[in-house]
């Protein structure tokens, strides 16, 4: 979220799309239902109608997949009634950009593209630069090859009837949303947008969102309190373990990890540290050595950077089509790793295409599973269809603590980093996940050091240590709170940075003293400031606040949100550029003439003195995003399962840089599959219910799986509410309650009726007895091309009645 | 004193403290105003985070004074996100800790085998500390197909965990990256 959860109250309309909040977030309803009181108008556009639905002024149900024919129409709306902000997308967004002559867009694909490679030469769609190296711009935005007509241009197709022939959204639906949302488009106004797995899960999952954005650039919802760009993230640490980088992509504050060909950290860091020549311009990732040598340092904290850099492991690219979680686990059931470490994860029910990921687990020499309770993961080689006696995986199952049996910080969706405190001791052989970590690394450098191995010293110069405490024996043992001075980080040694002297010893104040020469540790320069010698911020629990705060929600002392414990980010934009905020009713930030008070600002710099988004290279929001791998610009693909062979939009049917399998067969316009399917969660389970489908009051309250269909659909196939029917897909197939609901309708595209299902997806094999399996037994291995994020949302099935001796 | 505001009022003293760490002198005093003043006389209170969504909400968590065990988990009334509300999952929070069917002990399936037996975690740690280097020193790449300079792992994956608190996330990412590790994937990715 770049606002937060209580900020929503802030909000005069709240759009509601890719997500169900009230069902799978319901506290944050509390802030919209609040919002709503003061007259801000709520709208849920969603394939189906949902616990939001119910609360919300207006629901469109769109058919799964299609966001982009319906926001690319909001945009076409914008531009033509000129609903947009105009001072702001002018002076805040690349609106007025000049895109260079190599850009062009025909028919679906955009200049650029190789059909052998799938994929494109970003450098066709740069910007036409001036003699110091910057963009050439247009303020009237009449060049024709400026962003602002670029749009224009791109989006005139985006007719009302077109957008209404692929959503199945009414004419009259679609007017009524864009006339609604794109009030937000002045001053006084703020619209946000909450959205969370909806638009994440499918072929065009960044695309949905980067559209999204486009739409609160023009609007000038960017920075300010009720605006921004919202992701509703799914677990209570997901924001956490990305921040910290769990991830093939990234390594801790969202730097790169390493490429083969970048020999030494030098070159690491020039391949990524942006340059821009505009004055104006913070382009705050010009700091980047710093970040990069000081989380060098925290891992390494007895050698120089620039040698510890070798020890960190290179990638051959960063394709999500050759490291993501798809590719991963189809390497996997080819039999190439010979080891997994699993941890607090139950990939047999999470993963796409259960069936695939359930032998791939099988062609593993050994697996390692850490959870708090057993599950499809732990036990596979005993689940359907598996005979233990042919399974060779050596399994180990590790208990870990729960939150309450240990301490630590999680952050929040609104980036709140959060201390939990320990209740009670784990009981039995129960261990922190910390402790597993520490112990194994431990024994780890015990062989290496007697028997040797290949290349050792990335493990035992490793200074894992720094996270721990000793104990009276000299014992060293895991601790959050050591770990958490860590992330934050501390100088090495004693030195000046920016006039102030510090000891060797002392944490460092914020990222901003951060160095690149090995003088600071910071585990995450992105949390550096949370943990500093004034103690641990996390842990704040005062709720004082200014007038100026009160006014629009901010609690500054209670916790610590990052960076610097700013509340909103990119709020400079929420100011003109003389400092007075747009809206003085609702303000975030405002210039007393000195300095700027309310939340703390993106960057202290005088008003006017710096462009207002200062992590991007050139400052300004990016209408037109030269940086994604599918294109500058969000186009509308059908998913590549999909009930149609054509579109109304052009004859490229789906994205074509999308991650999947040639080797896998896809239902497109299938009549064996002709049903649109969906999954989705509900309030009383979590996730693959690893953890909820063990907790009796849960699952009283939700005991089984099902699957909503329409009256229409199950008079078509002739089944009665309640009875037991299958779901099957080209991949596999489950059992499921058919759950007969008008919550689910037909939808008219190109002007035929096509039906969708939707199922939780919360169920698996180990418990509840009769509870049912896995939805993702019938979800597909194709992903967003920039993420790798699987298609979930969007994919086609039949159903049909159950009979004996079906699974 | 009010603890609450600590940060404001005991810097001194926490700088005093800082490195052997915070949480258990303070976790009693994080009580909030409401809560603080319906107190079970026999129990102990920390505050928590809710372990299900993003949301964040804060709880409060009850701990018998004799047995030290949790006996109750409710929504904190001073949170400024959920003022004490939860959801139904929430409201459960307690049955995932408190429950009878959590295993206590590790559990080992030896290839080929159809059942699980429980082992110590002293033996289990021994045993996967020699499979982690086997499979590392099997599958270690120096350099890739073109020659380039890589030093990783291929023949191990780590998978996981948004399941862990943000100083776990940094121990794993530490520990997983030292072992030369480039396919590491979690939850944020599916």
């Amino acid at each position: 979220m770049t606002n937060h959860w209580n900020d929503l109250q802030n909000s005069d309309c709240i759009l509601i799309m890719g997500s169900n909040p009230a069902e799978n977030h319901p506290i944050s309803f509390k802030w919209v239902t609040k919002a709503q009181k003061a007259g801000a108008k709520v709208i849920h556009v969603d394939p189906r109608f949902t616990r939001t639905s119910a609360r919300s002024d207006m629901h469109a149900a769109l058919r799964s997949g299609t966001d982009i024919a319906v926001l690319g129409g909001m945009i076409n709306y914008i531009l033509n009634e000129k609903r947009y902000f105009k001072e702001y997308m002018v002076e805040y967004t690349n609106a007025s950009f000049i895109v260079g002559k190599d850009f062009g867009f025909k028919d679906g694909l955009f200049t650029g593209f190789d059909p052998a490679t799938r994929s494109y030469d970003k450098s066709k769609w740069a910007f036409e630069m001036d003699s110091k190296g910057n963009p050439k711009q247009d303020k009237s935005l009449e060049h024709p090859r400026c962003v602002f007509q670029i749009m224009k241009k791109h989006y005139e197709r985006y007719t009302l009837d077109k957008v209404s022939s692929m959503s199945g959204v009414s004419i009259e639906d679609l007017k009524q949303l864009y006339r609604m949302y794109t009030e937000t488009g002045t001053a006084k106004k703020a619209g946000t947008i909450m959205y969370a797995m909806g638009w994440t899960q499918h072929s065009v999952g960044v695309q949905n969102i980067r559209a999204m954005a486009m739409i609160q650039l023009m609007l000038g919802n960017m920075g300010v309190a009720g605006g921004g760009v919202n992701a509703l993230r799914g677990e209570c640490n997901v924001q956490g373990s990305t921040d910290y980088a769990l991830l093939y992509h990234i390594l801790p504050g969202y730097l790169k990890t390493p490429l083969a060909g970048q020999d030494t950290l030098e070159q690491y860091n020039k391949a990524f540290t942006p340059v821009s020549n505009d004055p104006k311009s913070a382009n705050w990732w010009s700091n980047y050595p710093k970040y990069s040598a000081s989380l060098i340092k925290a891992m390494y904290e007895n050698d120089d950077p620039k040698d510890a850099y070798n020890y960190l492991p290179r990638l051959d690219s960063h394709k999500a089509s050759q490291y993501s979680w798809l590719p991963l686990i189809d390497r996997m059931a080819d039999g190439k790793f010979s080891g997994a470490l699993i941890w607090g994860m139950n990939p047999a029910c999470s993963g796409s295409d259960s069936e695939k990921t359930r032998k791939a687990l099988g062609e593993l020499d050994w697996m390692v599973n850490v959870n708090l309770f057993t599950c499809e993961t732990s036990d596979f080689w005993k689940g359907p269809g598996m005979d233990p006696k042919s399974v060779k995986t050596e399994t180990f199952y590790l208990p870990c603590a729960s939150a309450i049996e240990k301490e630590g910080s999680v952050s929040n969706s609104g980036r709140w980093m959060q201390w939990r405190y320990k209740a009670q001791e784990p009981q039995g052989g129960v261990l922190t996940d910390g402790h597993y970590f520490h112990e194994l690394w431990e024994e780890l450098v015990h062989l290496y050091n007697e028997e040797g191995g290949a290349f050792p010293e990335p493990i035992t110069h490793l200074t894992f240590n720094s996270m721990c405490e000793a104990d009276d024996k000299g014992h060293y043992h895991f601790s959050a709170q050591q770990t958490a001075r860590l992330c934050n980080g501390w100088f090495t040694r004693d030195v000046e940075v920016k006039g102030k002297k510090f000891k060797k010893g002392q944490q460092v104040p914020s990222f901003a003293y951060l160095q690149d020469d090995g003088s600071t540790t910071s585990g995450n320069w992105l949390y550096c400031n949370s943990y500093t010698d004034e103690g641990n911020k996390a842990e704040r629990h005062d709720s004082t606040q200014t007038a100026e705060q009160a006014n629009i929600g901010l609690y500054p002392n209670w916790t610590w949100c990052w960076p610097v414990n700013r509340r909103i980010i990119y709020n400079r934009a929420s100011c003109d550029p003389k400092g007075n905020p747009w809206n003085p009713e609702k303000a975030v930030i405002k210039w007393n003439g000195e300095k700027w008070i309310g939340d703390v600002p993106d960057g202290g710099w005088a008003p006017g003195t710096k462009h207002p988004f200062i992590m991007l290279k050139h400052g300004m929001g990016q209408l037109f995003g030269p940086g994604r791998v599918d294109g500058p610009l969000p186009e509308y693909y059908e998913p590549l399962e999909c009930p149609v062979d054509t579109h109304a939009f052009s004859k490229q049917l789906h994205n074509p840089t999308a991650v999947h399998f040639e080797k896998e067969e896809k239902a497109v316009a299938d009549e064996r599959y002709p049903f649109v399917a969906s999954t989705y969660r509900v309030t009383e389970h979590w996730q693959t219910g690893s953890m909820t489908r063990w907790m009796s009051w849960l699952v009283e309250t939700e005991p089984q799986m099902f699957v909503e269909i329409s009256p229409q659909l199950a008079k078509l196939r002739g089944f009665e509410n309640g009875e037991k029917v299958v779901v099957e897909s080209v991949r596999g197939s489950l059992w499921a309650i058919a759950m007969v609901t008008d919550r689910i309708q037909p939808y008219k595209v190109a002007g035929k009726d096509v039906h969708m299902v939707g199922m939780p997806w919360h169920y698996g094999w180990v418990t509840p007895k009769d509870g049912g399996d896995s939805a993702n037994l019938v979800t597909p291995n194709v992903g967003d091309p920039n993420t790798g994020i699987p298609e979930y949302k969007a994919f086609m099935v039949n159903v049909r009645k159950w009979k004996e001796g079906d699974a | 004193m009010q603890r609450r505001t600590f940060l404001k009022t005991t810097a001194a003293a926490v700088t005093a403290t800082a490195f052997t760490g915070l949480g258990p002198a303070f976790a009693m005093d994080n009580v909030v105003k409401e809560a603080g003043g319906n107190k079970i006389q026999w129990s102990s209170q920390t505050t928590s985070i809710c372990a299900f969504c993003s949301v964040g909400c804060g709880l409060l968590v009850h701990t018998n004074k004799s047995t030290g065990r949790v006996v109750n988990v409710e929504g904190n009334s001073d949170h400024p996100i959920n003022r004490g509300s939860l959801c139904a999952k929430g409201a459960s929070s307690i049955q995932m800790t408190v429950n009878a069917d959590r295993p206590t002990e590790c559990l080992y399936r030896a290839p080929y085998s159809d059942r699980f037996e429980v082992k110590d975690w002293d033996w289990c740690k021994k045993r996967i500390a020699k499979l982690i280097k086997k499979s590392r020193d099997e599958s270690f790449e120096e350099k890739n197909a073109d020659g380039k300079v890589v030093n990783r792992t291929m023949g191990i994956a780590s998978l996981g965990s948004a399941a862990l608190d943000n100083e776990e996330c940094y121990a794993m990412h530490s520990f997983m990256r030292s072992l030369g590790l480039v396919y590491v994937e979690h939850q944020a990715r599916i």
